[in-house]
């Protein structure tokens, strides 16, 4: 059988705060195979950004076991093996487009003429090629998120770890730029797990939707997408895609109702 | 061309106010002089002499302006009497000071933004440093660098111009250098990135803008100290040292052109840094404002 990329065994995590202890995570059981395109959904404080930062050895549970690529997330962190992607883009104003990706690639000690390359490289896999000279500023909403995710592939890590790229964006340029990462992630065949509040945007990119509930913070459901990887907009029209949609909303409608 | 009109209302109307107050200030020695002679005084030949006075109480405008004009540019640059020979003092003076203050600003700064320990240790004396009157440290300041065997007074002087103009340095890059907030410390974290990439590419750049505005503060200070050195240091060059002089010979014109000198010196550097700070703006990506 094939070991998962990211496996995660009774992960607990509990926040020691001002007012008491928060518990964060409860019990959560969750396999990653290579390739898998996998999205967390749940209202909000129910751990989706907790566990991704668990994932990226930003955080540390204080229970259960989590490994990726079979090591600890810290190790893999040092090892590059993710990019990450924050809700704001989080472009140095004061570095241009190709700067801000160069940006992994200078701290990794990469050869000078192979940052180059790889700027134009994935500057051209999220569309901004001929972007690279321009300031942030000088870019939309979409435009900056789009760099952040090419800052974020630059280094060619196998996971990319999404929590909220398109939130602050609207519905057009989201359902454009979901397209993007679905054709991105055909190119690259990363790992990726992606934060979502949008349950289309979820049945859409996903080939595995993870459900969660708040207080403890942990998994309703998993579902397997039966949607074939190719996927137009319009497949959000058919009976499969409404159908999958319809559990998602069931599994986050019970997490509500507990 | 709007900013200018009312820049120029309010300068006229300050102006005039300044002759009324030449006129009222000055009239009593010329109605002394009218005594003594036993005339009388009309009003054209008091406004007349109020403005002709060679030691008047409150020089009018025009006085002062010839009076500058005189000691800049109809004097030699070497001679003691030119504003240009004892600015050129004064911002020797102010420059080396604010040289130093940017330089201990920067590094106090850093060393408190990195360690806990200098956090701990070092700003409560850099707020205390400043609480002190500095006129009552610049004599400290000139014997102990004396005894330290400075030679000079310039050394002293740039001290304490450095001592006044460190501190917006240190309390902006305080703030600069801790501006980047969780999320683009993570985000270098996620990269593996050392504690000096952290430095190098985060916090110093972000601090930057902070470090900017601080330097027309910075250098107002430094200025105000090397005047304040130059007269409490007893110096006996440099646009103070005109000033004190002045002031003790009871020579008005040149205490005044002194003072306007230096304001006018003042506003020439506070002029040059925005504009530095500006072309910086523009070289760090920012828009042109
Ligand atoms: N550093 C922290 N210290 C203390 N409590 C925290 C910390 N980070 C998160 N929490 C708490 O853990 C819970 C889960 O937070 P998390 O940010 O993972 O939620 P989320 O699902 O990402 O929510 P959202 O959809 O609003 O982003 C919340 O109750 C939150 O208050
Ligand atoms: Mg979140």
């Amino acid at each position: 059988m094939k070991k998962p990329v990211i496996d995660a065994q009774a992960v607990d995590l509990t926040f020691q705060t001002g007012d008491g202890p928060v518990h964060a995570l409860k019990d959560v059981n969750l396999q990653i195979n290579k390739g898998d395109f996998v999205s967390f959904i749940g209202p909000s404080g129910c751990g989706k950004t907790t566990f991704l930062r668990c994932i990226a050895g930003l955080e540390t549970p204080t229970g259960g076991k989590l490994t990726v690529n079979g090591i600890s997330p810290e190790e893999a962190r040092k090892s590059r093996a993710y990019g990450y992607v924050f809700q704001a883009a989080g472009l140095y104003p004061w570095r241009t487009i190709a700067g801000n990706i160069k940006l992994p690639l200078e701290i990794m000690e990469f050869p000078k003429a192979d940052q180059e390359k790889r700027v134009e490289k994935v500057l051209e896999l999220v569309d901004l090629k001929g972007f690279g000279k321009k300031y942030p500023w000088q870019l939309s909403g979409g435009m900056q998120q789009r760099a952040s995710i090419a800052r974020a592939l630059a280094f060619d890590a196998e996971i990319l770890l999404m929590d909220e790229p398109f939130g602050a964006l609207d519905e057009i340029v989201r359902d454009k730029l979901n397209e993007e990462v679905l054709r991105l992630w055909a190119a690259t065949n990363k790992t990726i797990g992606f934060v979502t509040h949008s349950i289309p945007e979820a049945v859409y990119l996903s080939t595995k939707i993870v459900v969660m509930s708040p207080r403890p913070g942990r998994i309703t459901d998993v579902i397997d997408s039966p949607l074939p990887k190719e996927r137009p907009l319009e497949i959000r029209d058919t009976p499969e895609f409404i159908e999958i949609a319809h559990r998602v909303r069931d599994g986050l409608r019970a997490g509500h109702d507990l | 061309m709007n900013k200018i009109v009312p820049v120029l209302t309010v300068l006229a109307v300050l102006i005039v106010i300044w002759y009324a107050a030449a006129v009222k200030m000055n009239s009593t020695w010329t109605f002394d002089q009218a005594e003594r002679a036993g005339t009388e005084v009309s009003f054209s030949e008091l406004v007349t002499d109020t403005m002709s006075q060679t030691r008047p109480l409150l020089p009018a405008p025009h006085q002062i302006a010839t009076e500058l004009w005189k000691t800049t540019v109809e004097k030699k640059i070497t001679s003691k009497r030119s504003m240009i020979y004892q600015g050129s003092i004064t911002l020797k003076t102010t420059l080396l000071g604010f040289g130093f203050g940017i330089v201990i600003g920067i590094a106090l700064a850093t060393v408190i933004v990195l360690s806990r320990v200098g956090r701990l240790t070092l700003m409560p004396w850099a707020i205390i440093s400043q609480t002190i009157p500095i006129v009552a440290l610049a004599p400290i300041i000139v014997v102990l660098s004396n005894a330290a065997g400075t030679g000079t007074l310039m050394v002293p002087k740039a001290i304490i111009a450095a001592y006044l103009s460190f501190y917006p340095v240190l309390v902006s890059m305080v703030k600069g250098l801790s501006s980047p907030d969780q999320m683009q410390l993570d985000l270098l974290k996620t990269y593996g990135a050392s504690q000096r990439d952290v430095f190098w590419k985060l916090r110093l750049p972000s601090s930057m803008p902070y470090f900017f505005a601080s330097l027309k503060v910075s250098v107002a200070a430094a200025f105000v100290g090397a005047v304040v050195a130059e007269l409490s240091t007893s110096a006996i060059a440099g646009l103070g040292a005109r000033m004190l002089i002045g002031s003790q010979f009871g020579e008005p014109m040149i205490m005044w052109a002194a003072l306007f000198a230096a304001a006018i010196l003042a506003a020439i550097l506070i002029f040059l840094v925005g504009g530095f700070e500006k072309l910086a703006r523009y070289m760090m990506g920012g828009r042109a404002v």
